[in-house]
C-alpha cells in the first residue's frame, strides 16, 4: 500500500502545475473552436504520448499518470480537449485498430498533428453506450452508416470521428469517419462548461471496408469509458481543490459585522464539509485510477461508484462555493463561478449520478 | 501508487483471522454478534486471551510489551476483530491511560501500572466529562486540594463508560483555581475503592447501563498518583485525545454493519420480494456502500501517512465525522429493514440473561443499537468539535 507518487510522477505533477499556472488563460474568454495554444506544449512535454503503450509509440503511462494530468488540467480549467480529443478516441483506436489504421491515425494523433473525437452518445440512449440505434450496413463496397450522435465533444477540431454503430448482426462496432465524409453533418455549439461540442448526423454515409476498427468493440469501449470516467473524476478533484482554496481565501479576507467571515462557526463548518467532500472525492478518484487494469466487473463497479460519488460531491462543493461567496459568486467576473459551472456540469459527462448509482445498484453484492 | 496490502500484510491478516477463529470463545462471539451486553467477565476473558497472545497492547511499542505493530497492522487487526464478532477491547486502560503513562509518567509509575494494564489486573475508567464540562472540557470544576502528600478531591464526573466495573480511574482535576482555565488542571490516577467515591448508573435511551456518574467527596489521592507535573493535565489530555482518535472511523465495524444490513435486507420480504429490491431502500444501501468505499480509501491514505512517519492529526477528525455518520446511517437502515419487527423490546435479554426464541433473538438488538449509535457523533469530541478542529488546524480559520 503506497499513496505516494514516484519521482517521475512528482516531476510530471510539478511540470503540469507550472504549465497550468503560467500558460492557461486566466479568463475563459476564448471562444470554443479557436486554435489552442497549449496543444503544441502538450506534445513537447510528451503528454500526448503519455497514456499510450510503448508498442503504439506511447510512454506507457497508467491510470495514476492520467489522474495527475487531469487533476492539473482541472485546477486550471484548461479548455484543451485532452480527454475528448486525445484520450478517449486515442485509446479506443489503440486497442482496436490494425497496423495500417494505427499508422494512418494514431501516430499523427500522438505527434499532435491531428485530433480525433469519439461519437458514442445518442439522445434516446442517454448515458448508455450500448443502447444505440446508429446502424452500419455491410454492402459490397464497404459500409453504409445511418444515425445521429449528440454532444460529441471536440468534434469541431477533429480530423476524424470514431463513431459507434450496430452492424447487421447486432455487434457493436466502431468506425473511423473522416470529418469531411459526405453525409456527415455537424452542428456546433459551446457547452455551458465552456467546451466545444457538436450534434452529428450520419445520413447514408458510405465508408470503405477498412473504416471499421477491429471486430466486436463492446469491451474495448467499456474500458475506454472507464478510463474517461476515472479521468473526469480526477479533473473534478482538481477543480474542487481550487474551488475550496478560493472559497477559504475569500472567507478569510471578506469582513462583515466587523469580523472576517472565517470567524463564524456556521461558515467554518460548511467549509469543513466542502473539504470533506473534496478529500473523499480524492480517495474515489484514486480508487478509480488504480482500478483500471482490474478485471472488467471490478473495474466498472469501482469506477461507477467513483463517478457517482464525485458527481454528488462536485455539485455540493460548487453550490457551497457560490453560497459562501455571496452575490459575488453569482457573477461571471468572479472566477469561482467558472469552477462552479464546471463542477456542476461534470455530472453530465460520461454518465451521471443516477446512471452510475443504478449501475452499482444492479451489481450490489449480497455480502 | 498502489492500494493493495503487501504479501506480508495479507499473511498477517490470515494469521489474525486464524487466531480469532480458534481463540474467541463461541458464547462471547455469539453475544457480540447478537448485540447483547457483555459482562465484565466476558470482557476480561477475551482480553486475557489477547494478553496471552501478546496482542492486547496493539498500539504499544515493543519495549513495553506491545507487538510492535504499525498503523496498517493495527487496522487489519481491528477489521478482523470486528468481522469475527470479537468484543471491542475496553480502551480506557490499554489505549488511553497507558500511552499517557508511557509519555508523561515517572519510571516507578510505568513499572507499576503498565504491566498491570497488560495483564488485565486493573479495569480503568475515564474521569473527564462533568455535568458542566462536556465539549468545553477545560471548564471542569472537580477540585483537588493539596494536603501534604495527598490531594483531597471533590467533585462529580459523568458519562463514565463501564465505570461500574472499574477499580481505577484517570481523572482531570483542577489543582489551581486561580490559573487560566487549561493551566490549572492536573492528571490524577484514583483508586475507585477510595472512601468518598460513589458510582451511580445512568440508564441511556436504549435501556442500557453503559455509562455512570462518579461522585467524589473528599477523596484522598496520593500525590504520587499524579501523572506529569501539577498543571500539566491538559497537555496529557490533549495527547490522549489524539490517541483516542486513531482508528476512530470504526471502519471494521462499518464494514460488518453493511454486511449485516445487506444480508438482512436480502432475506426480509417486502410484498413477496427481498426488501433489498425495493428501489428506495436499495438506493440508500448503494449510497452507504459507496460512502464506505470512499471512507476506506481515505482511511488507508491516513494509515499510510502515519506508517511513513506522519502524525494523524486533523485528518483523523475527518475520518471520525464521516465514519460516525456512516455507521449511524447503517444502524438506521438496519432498523428500518426490520419494519414492524423493530418494535419488540427485551431489555432483560439484551442486558441480562433472559432467554429468547432464536428467531426473535436474532434481531432483538437492532433498534436499541440504533439508539446506542447516536453516541458515535457525540463522544470522543462531538462531530461539531471535530469540525471546529479541522477548521482551525487544517484550514487555518
Amino acid at each position: 500500500m503506497d499513496f505516494s507518487y514516484s519521482d517521475e510522477q512528482r516531476m510530471l505533477a510539478d511540470t503540469l502545475e507550472r504549465l497550468v499556472a503560467d500558460q492557461a488563460p486566466t479568463e475563459n474568454d476564448a471562444l470554443p473552436g479557436e486554435p489552442s495554444t497549449l496543444w503544441g506544449t502538450f506534445a513537447e512535454l510528451g503528454l500526448l504520448q503519455l497514456p499510450f503503450t510503448e508498442e503504439v509509440g506511447g510512454l506507457g503511462g497508467d491510470g495514476i499518470d492520467v489522474m495527475i494530468v487531469m487533476q492539473a488540467l482541472g485546477r486550471g480549467l484548461v479548455r484543451e480537449p485532452y480527454l475528448a480529443g486525445l484520450l478517449l478516441p486515442g485509446t479506443l483506436l489503440a486497442s482496436l485498430a490494425d497496423a495500417p489504421q494505427q499508422e494512418r491515425w494514431l501516430t499523427p494523433l500522438l505527434a499532435g498533428e491531428l485530433r480525433l473525437a469519439l461519437a458514442w452518445q445518442e439522445a434516446a440512449a442517454r448515458h448508455d453506450a450500448h443502447a444505440i440505434t446508429t446502424r452500419a450496413h455491410r454492402q459490397s463496397n464497404g459500409w453504409l452508416i445511418n444515425g445521429a450522435k449528440q454532444v460529441v465533444l471536440a468534434a469541431d477540431s477533429a480530423t476524424a470521428l470514431l463513431v459507434t454503430a450496430r452492424i447487421d448482426d447486432g455487434t457493436l462496432a466502431v468506425f473511423l469517419v473522416p470529418a469531411d465524409t459526405p453525409g456527415l453533418e455537424r452542428s456546433d455549439y459551446p457547452t455551458l462548461d465552456n467546451q466545444a461540442a457538436s450534434d452529428v448526423q450520419l445520413k447514408d454515409v458510405v465508408l470503405s471496408h477498412d473504416a471499421r476498427l477491429g471486430e466486436d468493440a463492446a469491451e474495448a469501449l467499456d474500458k475506454v469509458l472507464a478510463l474517461g470516467r476515472a479521468a473526469l473524476c480526477a479533473e473534478a478533484v482538481g477543480a474542487m481543490e481550487v474551488a475550496c482554496e478560493q472559497t477559504l481565501a475569500f472567507l478569510k479576507e471578506r469582513r462583515q459585522f466587523g469580523a472576517p467571515l472565517a470567524s463564524f462557526q456556521v461558515l467554518q463548518h460548511r467549509m469543513v464539509d466542502m473539504h470533506l467532500h473534496l478529500e473523499q472525492s480524492r480517495s474515489m478518484a484514486i480508487l478509480a485510477a488504480a482500478s483500471l487494469e482490474r478485471p472488467a466487473d471490478e473495474r466498472d463497479y469501482r469506477v461507477a461508484a467513483a463517478k457517482a460519488y464525485c458527481g454528488e460531491a462536485a455539485r455540493f462543493v460548487a453550490e457551497q462555493a457560490i453560497q459562501l461567496h455571496g452575490a459575488m459568486g453569482m457573477t461571471e467576473e468572479c472566477r469561482i463561478s467558472h469552477y462552479a459551472r464546471h463542477l456542476v456540469m461534470f455530472d453530465h459527462h460520461l454518465g451521471d449520478v443516477d446512471h452510475h448509482l443504478e449501475f452499482v445498484g444492479e451489481r450490489l453484492s449480497a455480502a | 501508487m498502489n492500494l493493495d496490502f503487501s504479501a506480508e500484510e495479507q499473511a498477517f491478516r490470515g494469521e489474525v483471522r486464524d487466531f480469532l477463529g480458534a481463540a474467541l470463545p463461541g458464547d462471547i462471539r455469539e453475544r457480540v454478534r447478537l448485540g447483547r451486553q457483555l459482562s465484565a467477565d466476558d470482557h476480561l476473558c477475551w482480553q486475557n486471551i489477547l494478553s496471552e497472545r501478546g496482542w492486547l497492547g496493539a498500539n504499544w511499542p515493543q519495549e513495553h510489551g506491545g507487538p510492535g505493530w504499525g498503523p496498517v497492522e493495527r487496522h487489519i487487526f481491528d477489521e478482523e476483530c470486528a468481522a469475527a464478532h470479537a468484543p471491542t477491547i475496553v480502551p480506557f486502560g490499554v489505549s488511553m491511560v497507558a500511552p499517557v503513562i508511557m509519555k508523561f509518567g515517572s519510571e516507578p509509575q510505568k513499572r507499576h501500572y503498565l504491566p498491570r494494564i497488560l495483564a488485565n489486573q486493573d479495569w480503568w475508567c475515564q474521569g473527564y466529562s462533568e455535568p458542566g464540562a462536556g465539549s468545553d472540557l477545560a471548564s471542569l470544576r472537580t477540585r483537588a486540594v493539596r494536603e501534604g502528600d495527598e490531594y483531597v478531591v471533590t467533585g462529580q464526573k459523568t458519562w463514565t463508560t463501564l465505570g461500574q466495573h472499574a477499580n481505577m480511574m484517570f481523572c482531570l482535576v483542577r489543582t489551581d483555581p486561580e490559573a487560566k482555565k487549561q493551566a490549572g488542571i492536573s492528571f490524577l490516577l484514583i483508586d475507585m475503592q477510595s472512601p468518598g467515591i460513589s458510582v451511580r448508573p445512568i440508564v441511556t435511551l436504549d435501556g442500557a447501563q453503559e455509562v455512570n456518574e462518579v461522585f467524589l467527596d473528599e477523596v484522598r489521592v496520593p500525590v504520587a498518583n499524579r501523572i506529569g507535573a501539577e498543571g500539566q493535565g491538559w497537555t496529557c489530555a490533549k495527547f490522549l485525545l489524539t490517541h483516542e482518535r486513531t482508528g476512530i472511523a470504526g471502519l471494521g465495524h462499518a464494514k460488518q454493519a453493511l454486511r449485516h444490513l445487506k444480508s438482512l435486507a436480502g432475506r426480509l420480504q417486502h410484498r413477496g420480494r427481498p426488501l433489498l429490491e425495493l428501489p428506495s431502500f436499495r438506493q440508500r444501501v448503494v449510497k452507504a456502500e459507496i460512502e464506505l468505499m470512499a471512507l476506506e480509501v481515505t482511511h488507508l491514505r491516513v494509515l499510510a501517512a502515519a506508517r511513513d512517519g506522519g502524525a494523524p492529526g486533523a485528518e483523523s477528525s475527518l475520518l471520525k465525522v464521516r465514519g460516525s455518520e456512516l455507521r449511524q446511517e447503517l444502524s438506521e437502515l438496519t432498523r428500518r429493514a426490520l419494519g414492524p419487527a423493530a418494535l419488540p423490546f427485551f431489555p432483560d435479554y439484551l442486558y441480562g440473561e433472559q432467554k429468547l426464541e432464536p428467531e426473535r433473538a436474532e434481531n432483538a438488538a437492532v433498534s436499541a443499537q440504533y439508539f446506542n449509535r447516536r453516541k458515535l457523533s457525540i463522544y470522543g469530541g462531538s462531530n461539531e468539535i471535530q469540525k471546529s478542529i479541522v477548521a482551525k488546524t487544517l484550514l487555518g480559520m
